[in-house]
C-alpha cells in the first residue's frame, strides 16, 4: 500500500479550527471529571481523537515533527501520576489511594475546590492518550 | 501496618511504569526489575508470617468502609498464594536475566513482567468480587503481552486463540458478576456470602454458582475447557512458559477455592462432591493420557499441568479439612516443582536446540547437575516419598477413602502411576541414551541457568523432609477458609 497523502485544502483548514476545538472539549471533560459526567478516561479518549484526526487531515511526518511525544513514555508517566496520589496517602498514613479536598479562594477565580483526585484523573488522562496513539501509531508503521 | 497488604500490588506496579521511561536500557531494567522482585518476596514473607500470627488482615482502599468500597483481605490462604507467586517471579526473572535475549528485553519485558505480577498478587489479595475481575484483566493483559512477545510465527497463532477463549471467559465473568449482583445486591465477596446463606442456595444461585465454575474452570484450564493451555504455554521462551505454567492457571484454581469455601458451600452435594469432583477426576484423567502420549518436552509438562489441576479441585471437591488441605499443599507443591521443571525443559532446549524428547539424549553425561535437579523435581512430581509430592496427594486420596469417593481416589491413585511414566519417559529418551547434540553444545555451561531454579528443588526437597509443619499450616488454612464466618467477621468488623 502506498503512504497515505492527504493534499486536501477543505479538510485541513477545517481540522485546523475542528481539532482545537475537541482539544478544548477534551479538556473541559477531563476537569469535570470527579463529580460530574467526565474524567481522564473519557478526556483522554477525545483528546487522542483529537491528535488522529490532525494525522488524518496532515501526513503522519509532518504531524510527528509538530508533536514531537514518545507516547510509549507518556503510559509510563501517567500510570507513575496515578500511583503517585495513591501512594501520597499512604506516606500520610492514610489508607491507599484514599482523596483529599478542599475549596480556596483565588484572586481572580473565586472559590476554587482542589482535589487530589484531579492527579489521578490526569494520570489516567496520559494513560489513555498515551495507550491509544501509540496502539494507532505503531499499527501506521507496519508495511502492509 | 494494613498499608502493607496494598504492597505486593504497588511494589511491582510502581516499578514496571518506571521501567517504562527507560525501555531501551536493558541491563538497569534487570537489576531495578531484579532489587523489585526480590523486595516484594521480602513483602510477602512478612506479610504471610502476620497473616499466620494475628489472623486475618484487612484493608480498605481509599478509607471507604468495607461493603462499600474495595477491600483487601489478606488471610493465610492469600497470603501463601502471594508468598508463592513471589518466589516463583524471582526465579523465573532471574532464569529471564541469562536466557532472554536482548531484543526481547527492549520490547518492555520487565514491565510487561511486573505488571503481570501486579494482577496475580492483587487477585489473590482482594475482596471484591469485581476488583477479582479488574485484577484478572490486568494479568491476562499482561500475559497477552508476554505470550506474544517476541513475536515468532507459532507464537502469533497460538496466543491469538489464547486471547479469544480468554475474551470469551472474561466476558462470562462479567456476566456472573452480574447475575450474582442482582440476585444480592453487594460485590463485597463476603457481603455476598453472608446474603447468600441468609437466602439458601437453590434455583439461580446454584446457577451463579456453575457459572463461576466455568469461568475460573476456563481459566485454570479443567476439563473439557483445557484445550488452549497445551498449545500456548509451548510459544513463549522458556522463563515465560515456566511463569505461566507454574502461577497463572493458579490463579484460576485459587478463585474456584475461594468462591466454592466463602460463597457456594451450602450445596456441597451438588456443587462440590457432584460437580467438582467429576470434572477433577476427567481433568487428571485426560490431562494425563495427553501427556503419556506427547514425545515433546514442554507439552508434556503442560499437560501435566492439566493433570495436577485436577488433584487441586478433587481435594476442594472432597470438601473436608483434611481434603482442602491436601489441596493447598499441592498447589503449594505444583507451582514450585512444576516452574522448576519449565526451567528445566528451557535449559535442556538451550542446550540441544529442541523440545522434542526424541531427538534429545545423553544430557546425564555431558549435564548431571542439570538431569540429577530434573529428576529430583521429576520424581516429586510424581509423588516418590520423601518429596513434596507425596505428602501432597497423600491427605487428598487418603480423604477421598475415607468419604466413600472410591472411584475419584483410585483414578487419582492410577494418574500418579501414569505421571511417573512419563516423567520417566522424559528421562529415558533425553538424559539417558546415546548422546544426540553436538561437541560444542556438550561443552555449554548452564550454571548460570540452574542456579534460579536450584532453591526450587531444594524447596520441594525440603517441603517433603518437614511435611509436618508445612501440613499443620495448610490444615490451619483449610481450617480458616471452611468457616466462612472468620472471613466475613473480619471483612465487615461486625
Amino acid at each position: 500500500m502506498k503512504p497515505i497523502r492527504p493534499n486536501d485544502m477543505m479538510l485541513q483548514v477545517t481540522i485546523r479550527i475542528v481539532a482545537i476545538i475537541i482539544f478544548a472539549f477534551s479538556f473541559y471533560l477531563l476537569l469535570a471529571g470527579h463529580n460530574s459526567p467526565g474524567g481522564g478516561f473519557i478526556g483522554g479518549l477525545m483528546t487522542a481523537s483529537a491528535i488522529l484526526v490532525l494525522y488524518l487531515a496532515f501526513d503522519v511526518k509532518s504531524i510527528s515533527k509538530a508533536l514531537p511525544i514518545n507516547f510509549e513514555m507518556v503510559i509510563g508517566l501517567g500510570l507513575l501520576l496515578a500511583l503517585g496520589t495513591g501512594i501520597v496517602s499512604m506516606i500520610l498514613g492514610f489508607p491507599f489511594l484514599t482523596q483529599f479536598f478542599d475549596y480556596f479562594q483565588f484572586p481572580v477565580y473565586g472559590e476554587v475546590e482542589l482535589t487530589t483526585a484531579l492527579p489521578f484523573d490526569i494520570g489516567i488522562y496520559m494513560v489513555v492518550v498515551g495507550a491509544v496513539m501509540a496502539i494507532i501509531l505503531r499499527i501506521e508503521e507496519d508495511d502492509i | 501496618m494494613s498499608n502493607l497488604i496494598f504492597m505486593p500490588i504497588i511494589v511491582p506496579f510502581f516499578i514496571g511504569a518506571l521501567l517504562m521511561l527507560f525501555a531501551k536500557r536493558h541491563r538497569l531494567q534487570r537489576i531495578i526489575s531484579g532489587a523489585a522482585s526480590i523486595v516484594v518476596l521480602a513483602i510477602s514473607i512478612y506479610l504471610a508470617a502476620a497473616a499466620f500470627q494475628n489472623g486475618v488482615i484487612t484493608a480498605e482502599a481509599g478509607d471507604w468502609a468495607a461493603p462499600f468500597g474495595i477491600v483487601l483481605v489478606a488471610d493465610s490462604f492469600a497470603t501463601l498464594m502471594v508468598l508463592l507467586s513471589s518466589i516463583l517471579s524471582v526465579a523465573c526473572l532471574f532464569f529471564a536475566f541469562t536466557t532472554i535475549s536482548p531484543e526481547r528485553e527492549k520490547s518492555y519485558f520487565y514491565p510487561f513482567y511486573l505488571f503481570l505480577m501486579v494482577g496475580v498478587n492483587g487477585a489473590f489479595l482482594t475482596g471484591d468480587i469485581f476488583n477479582l475481575f479488574v485484577f484478572f484483566e490486568v494479568l491476562l493483559l499482561a500475559s497477552y503481552g508476554l505470550i506474544v512477545h517476541g513475536g515468532t510465527k507459532y507464537q502469533l497463532r497460538e496466543s491469538f486463540k489464547y486471547i479469544v477463549i480468554n475474551v470469551f471467559s472474561s466476558a462470562l465473568f462479567i456476566v456472573a458478576i452480574a447475575w450474582i449482583y442482582s440476585v444480592t445486591g453487594t460485590l463485597n465477596m463476603a457481603q455476598i456470602s453472608e446474603r447468600v446463606a441468609a437466602m439458601d442456595q437453590t434455583g439461580a444461585i446454584n446457577i451463579i454458582a456453575v457459572m463461576f465454575f466455568i469461568v475460573f474452570a476456563l481459566k485454570g484450564g479443567l476439563f473439557p475447557l483445557y484445550f488452549w493451555l497445551p498449545n500456548s504455554y509451548w510459544g513463549p521462551p522458556a522463563a515465560i512458559a515456566a511463569l505461566f505454567g507454574g502461577l497463572l492457571t493458579k490463579v484460576g484454581i485459587y478463585a474456584i477455592i475461594r468462591m466454592f469455601t466463602l460463597i457456594f458451600y451450602h450445596e456441597p452435594l451438588f456443587t462440590h462432591k457432584g460437580l467438582i469432583t467429576v470434572i477433577a477426576g476427567l481433568t487428571m484423567l485426560f490431562g494425563v493420557l495427553g501427556a503419556v502420549s506427547q514425545f515433546d518436552f514442554k507439552r508434556i509438562l503442560s499437560y501435566h499441568i492439566i493433570s495436577q489441576v485436577g488433584y487441586m479441585v478433587m481435594g476442594l471437591g472432597i470438601f473436608t479439612p483434611l481434603a482442602v488441605a491436601g489441596a493447598i499443599f499441592y498447589i503449594a507443591h505444583h507451582m514450585v516443582v512444576k516452574t522448576g521443571l519449565f526451567l528445566f525443559a528451557g535449559a535442556a532446549e538451550k542446550i540441544t536446540g529442541t523440545s522434542d524428547i526424541k531427538q534429545m539424549g545423553g544430557l546425564f553425561k555431558t549435564h548431571p547437575a542439570l538431569a540429577w535437579m530434573f529428576f529430583i523435581t521429576a520424581i516429586s512430581l510424581a509423588g516418590i516419598p520423601p518429596l513434596s509430592g507425596f505428602f501432597s496427594k497423600f491427605p487428598i486420596i487418603l480423604s477421598g477413602f475415607q468419604e466413600g469417593q472410591h472411584i475419584i481416589s483410585a483414578v487419582a491413585l492410577l494418574v500418579g502411576l501414569l505421571t511417573l511414566i512419563s516423567m520417566m519417559k522424559i528421562f529415558g529418551y533425553a538424559f539417558w541414551g546415546e548422546q544426540k547434540h553436538g561437541e560444542a553444545a556438550a561443552k555449554l555451561s548452564i550454571g548460570k541457568m540452574l542456579l534460579p531454579a536450584a532453591p526450587l528443588v531444594v524447596l520441594t526437597i525440603v517441603m517433603g523432609i518437614v511435611a509436618e509443619p508445612v501440613f499443620n499450616y495448610s490444615l490451619q488454612i483449610a481450617e480458616q477458609i471452611m468457616d466462612p464466618s472468620i472471613y466475613i467477621e473480619s471483612v465487615l468488623k461486625e
